[in-house]
């Protein structure tokens, strides 16, 4: 495990050294306020969504699974609060209903996926389109502005740090907890590994595999309250768009396979962090706008290659 | 003899912390037929892929045709000619026959794939080999066996100097056998050196002219099978004295009260409904060949398979068995005869496996306490003597044996009170088959009941109390007392008065 994360870790300190050789003062933080400022901050916050939902995500592709819809349902949470706002409604009851229905919205994944058994890929593709047009009839077609300070903490305000990233941290370390001190974890795994055997062993997969995509997209409706409330509206267009890719992504760094099983929370932090600073460093080095994700796409093939099965098989030789 | 076409001298492998292989020295002549004997982890697997560059040589030199050779995988080494079909089917099952046995090699017309031809081509492959399938029809609708028959056809299909077998009848029965023994014996005429792996003895002495015994990594001999008797090459095999196998006798305890009883179960398609009692501390065997509904009553039984007509009664209440959770709660317990696709969750832990099925039942929330767990796996270790000894390994990484010792470990922590155990001895070394055999004695000694399912009918009347006999997905008989392996051969094969035979369990 400590192998396998190696690279991830490498890539996160070279992107930081680089940010701090084109900016020397890349680490320096200031407090104002009670509030802490400066540029690893800025990139802890944005990244925050991303990390939340690459949270969900990664216990959804170690059941084998995968979950296109995020960035939909993230912007239908978004929608549904922000409506609620606007037509005079208190902003924790909005918030409340919008996380209510994206459990809804995971258990519809859950049940295509683990009752109808269709292919993941292609059941959350479902959601991920229609998502989109159900964001849309809430919010009528609008971007909805609202006004609502307490709204706007969930992903403007500090608590010396931004609250955005205490949420996700506070996920992190409640899924690290609650998947590694009780057997949810192992029987994720076990399930990803090998879901014959696993029924066979007895266990629940059906109820697992729908406890991920719920918690997937719950997930995801919190990082679509905090994207919405940093600017104070909802856009169902284009909030969280492509967020389900930067996710992946994420989870992929951190060295969780696609074909399920064994998955490390760690490395899906130490994903997101890369793909964060990378958005970051892309700004801070000066790469032109128009090669910027030709740049991203770059390092995450880097990131890939350094831990390709090939590379690690040499390097730890396969017993018989 | 002539030159040998494979020397492979001094030939020593090494993983991180373990000497796979030590100083071995091997020779395969033309025309022959060469068994590797050895136990599970011996090295018979690692010389296989020492020989086919799979992996790299620590110390010593094969020399292929009288050339030093090293392959850079099994690629180079079939385009040499060394082919190999390995112990677990290794096809892709969505494919057609005709695809997989000409994958990689299809014949082409103006670049693109003749689909016609590589039909053509695969029947006449088939054909050699006596195997009249569809080419066209897809690898998944076929049994394993058959599967097993269409890899070696495809193995053949290069013109092969050296064709090595790495378990090819594990999942065979014996008509299947004997149609593999044919084609053998005509590459082996043709010239072709043939390298055989097989746990069964039997076998061995029927189609190898030459083996070579491996222990621990390291050469014992290499000996004229003709010459060489079985006792002498099991303590060879083993290096301690025999007769562990012979030490296992049927016994003649009493068994309790019916502990599961089947009445009328069946499901359309797989298996004719059939009664079936089974009582505490009892074994009872079921006998018949692959494909004879044997495995299916299995899976009806523990529920992996939904019956459509009959009921189960257990401990005298009827269970209605949605599922193998359903199952489990009254206290049976299933090891499957795939253990790679249905039994050992490979990449996890050992720890992991062992406690499965025991967390499975206790729900997510309740783990199993890191302390008892321990205890646990210590015990079972222990107990079946699981090697390595180490709880994190990866058992993906173990040899089949342990494996299945792993699988078995798995249901005894539940404490089962029925016990079905599918083809548990296959495919794994004459040590842990000796040890798993009297494991159930043992069991079923302490009161557990088991069915024990075995394509080795020596081993199911040695071992069973009573001989349940399938045929045609039938059950066509129930043998009490003392059975003979030809009384059950005799009904396993039909044509006899069945009636005549049948005898009622008391």
């Amino acid at each position: 495990m400590k192998n396998r994360l190696l690279w991830p870790v490498l890539a996160l300190v070279a992107l930081l050294v680089l940010n701090v050789v084109v900016t020397p003062s890349f680490f320096s933080l200031r407090l104002q306020d009670g509030h802490l400022y400066g540029s690893v901050i800025d990139i802890l916050r944005n990244g925050a969504p991303t990390l939340l939902i690459a949270l969900g995500m990664t216990l959804v592709i170690a059941t084998r699974g995968i979950d296109l819809s995020v960035g939909a349902v993230a912007a239908i949470a978004g929608a549904v609060t922000c409506t609620y706002i606007a037509s005079g409604g208190d902003p924790w009851i909005g918030m409340g209903i919008a996380l209510l229905l994206c459990a809804v919205l995971g258990l519809w994944n859950g049940f295509l996926v683990s009752v109808l058994g269709i292919q993941p890929i292609i059941a959350t593709l479902v959601l991920m389109t229609a998502g989109r047009g159900i964001a849309m009839l809430i919010t009528e077609g609008q971007i909805i502005t609202v006004d609502s300070p307490t709204y706007r903490e969930v992903g403007a305000g500090f608590l010396v740090l931004p609250i955005a990233i205490l949420i996700s941290l506070a996920v992190l370390g409640l899924v690290a907890l609650v998947t590694r001190r009780t057997a949810l974890g192992l029987l994720i795994e076990s399930v990803g590994v090998n879901p014959s055997a696993s029924r066979l062993a007895g266990v629940k997969s059906r109820t697992i595999i729908w406890t991920v995509y719920v918690f997937a997209a719950v997930c995801a409706g919190i990082a679509g309250l905090m994207i919405s409330s940093n600017v104070s509206a909802a856009d169902a267009n284009s909030a969280g768009l492509w967020i389900e890719m930067d996710a992946i992504l994420a989870v992929v760094i951190g060295g969780t396979s696609l074909a399920g099983g064994r998955y490390s929370l760690t490395g899906t932090l130490l994903g997101a962090l890369i793909i964060q600073t990378l958005t970051t460093t892309v700004y801070t080095v000066g790469i032109a706008p128009e090669i910027t994700l030709v740049f991203k796409a770059i390092v995450v093939i880097a990131v890939c290659l350094m831990q390709a099965p090939i590379r690690i098989r040499v390097r730890q030789g396969v017993p018989a | 003899m002539t030159e040998p076409v494979v020397d492979m001298r001094g030939i020593s492998v090494e993983f991180p912390g373990v000497k796979a292989l030590q100083e071995v020295d091997f020779r395969l002549f033309p025309g022959e037929v060469h068994a590797l004997m050895g136990e599970n982890g011996a090295g018979k697997s690692t010389l296989i892929k020492a020989l086919t560059g799979v992996h790299p040589l620590a110390a010593g030199e094969i020399r292929y045709a009288g050339e030093s050779v090293s392959f850079g995988g099994p690629a180079q080494a079939q385009a040499a000619g060394i082919s190999t079909v390995y112990q677990e089917v290794n096809l892709c099952v969505n494919l057609t026959v005709a695809e997989n046995i000409l994958l990689g090699r299809e014949p082409r017309k103006f670049g693109r794939i003749d689909g016609k031809a590589m039909r053509a081509r695969a029947a006449e492959l088939l054909a050699r080999i006596g195997l009249h399938i569809d080419p066209g029809s897809v690898l998944e609708s076929h049994p394993i066996a058959v599967q097993q028959l269409v890899a070696i056809a495809r193995a053949v299909a290069v013109d092969a100097r050296v064709l090595v077998l790495d378990e090819p009848t594990s999942s065979l029965d014996a008509d299947e056998v004997a149609e593999l023994f044919r084609i053998i014996r005509v590459l082996r005429d043709e010239g072709v050196a043939v390298l055989f792996v097989s746990h069964f003895l039997e076998q061995v002495y029927e189609i190898s002219d030459r083996m070579t015994v491996l222990r621990n990594g390291r050469l014992v001999g290499e000996y004229a099978t003709a010459t060489f008797s079985r006792i002498d090459l099991v303590s060879a095999m083993l290096g301690r004295e025999m007769g562990v196998l012979e030490e296992i006798e049927r016994r003649s305890g009493t068994p309790g009260d019916p502990l599961l009883v089947a009445e009328g179960l069946g499901r359309k398609g797989s298996v004719a409904p059939f009664d079936l009692e089974i009582r505490s501390g009892e074994v009872v065997g079921l006998a018949g060949l692959l494909g004879s509904g044997r495995t299916e009553v299995a899976r009806l039984l523990f529920g992996a398979d939904k019956a459509d007509s009959g009921r189960v009664l257990v401990d005298g209440k009827p269970v209605h068995l949605r599922g193998p959770r359903s199952a489990i709660e009254v206290g049976v317990a299933f090891c499957s005869e795939d253990r790679k696709a249905e039994g050992v969750v490979a990449d996890l832990t050992v720890r992991d496996n062992l406690i499965l099925a025991m967390q499975a039942a206790r729900g997510w929330a309740r783990p199993v306490p890191r302390k008892l767990a321990d205890e646990l796996v210590a015990k079972y270790m222990e107990m079946l003597d699981i090697r390595p000894a180490n709880p994190e390994a990866i058992v993906g990484n173990l040899s089949g044996g342990n494996q299945q010792k792993v699988l078995l470990a798995r249901w005894l922590v539940t404490e089962p009170k029925l016990l079905i155990l599918d083809e548990p001895t296959r495919g794994i070394d004459v040590g842990a088959k000796a040890q798993i055999q009297k494991l159930v004695a043992d069991l079923a000694t302490e009161g557990m009941a088991v069915l024990f399912i075995s394509a080795e009918l020596e081993e199911v009347v040695r071992i069973a109390d009573r001989v349940v006999v399938m045929r045609d997905r039938q059950k066509v008989a129930e043998l009490d007392g003392e059975v003979g392996v030809d009384d059950v051969m005799a009904l396993i094969a039909g044509g006899g008065d069945v009636n005549e035979i049948e005898a009622v369990a008391s």
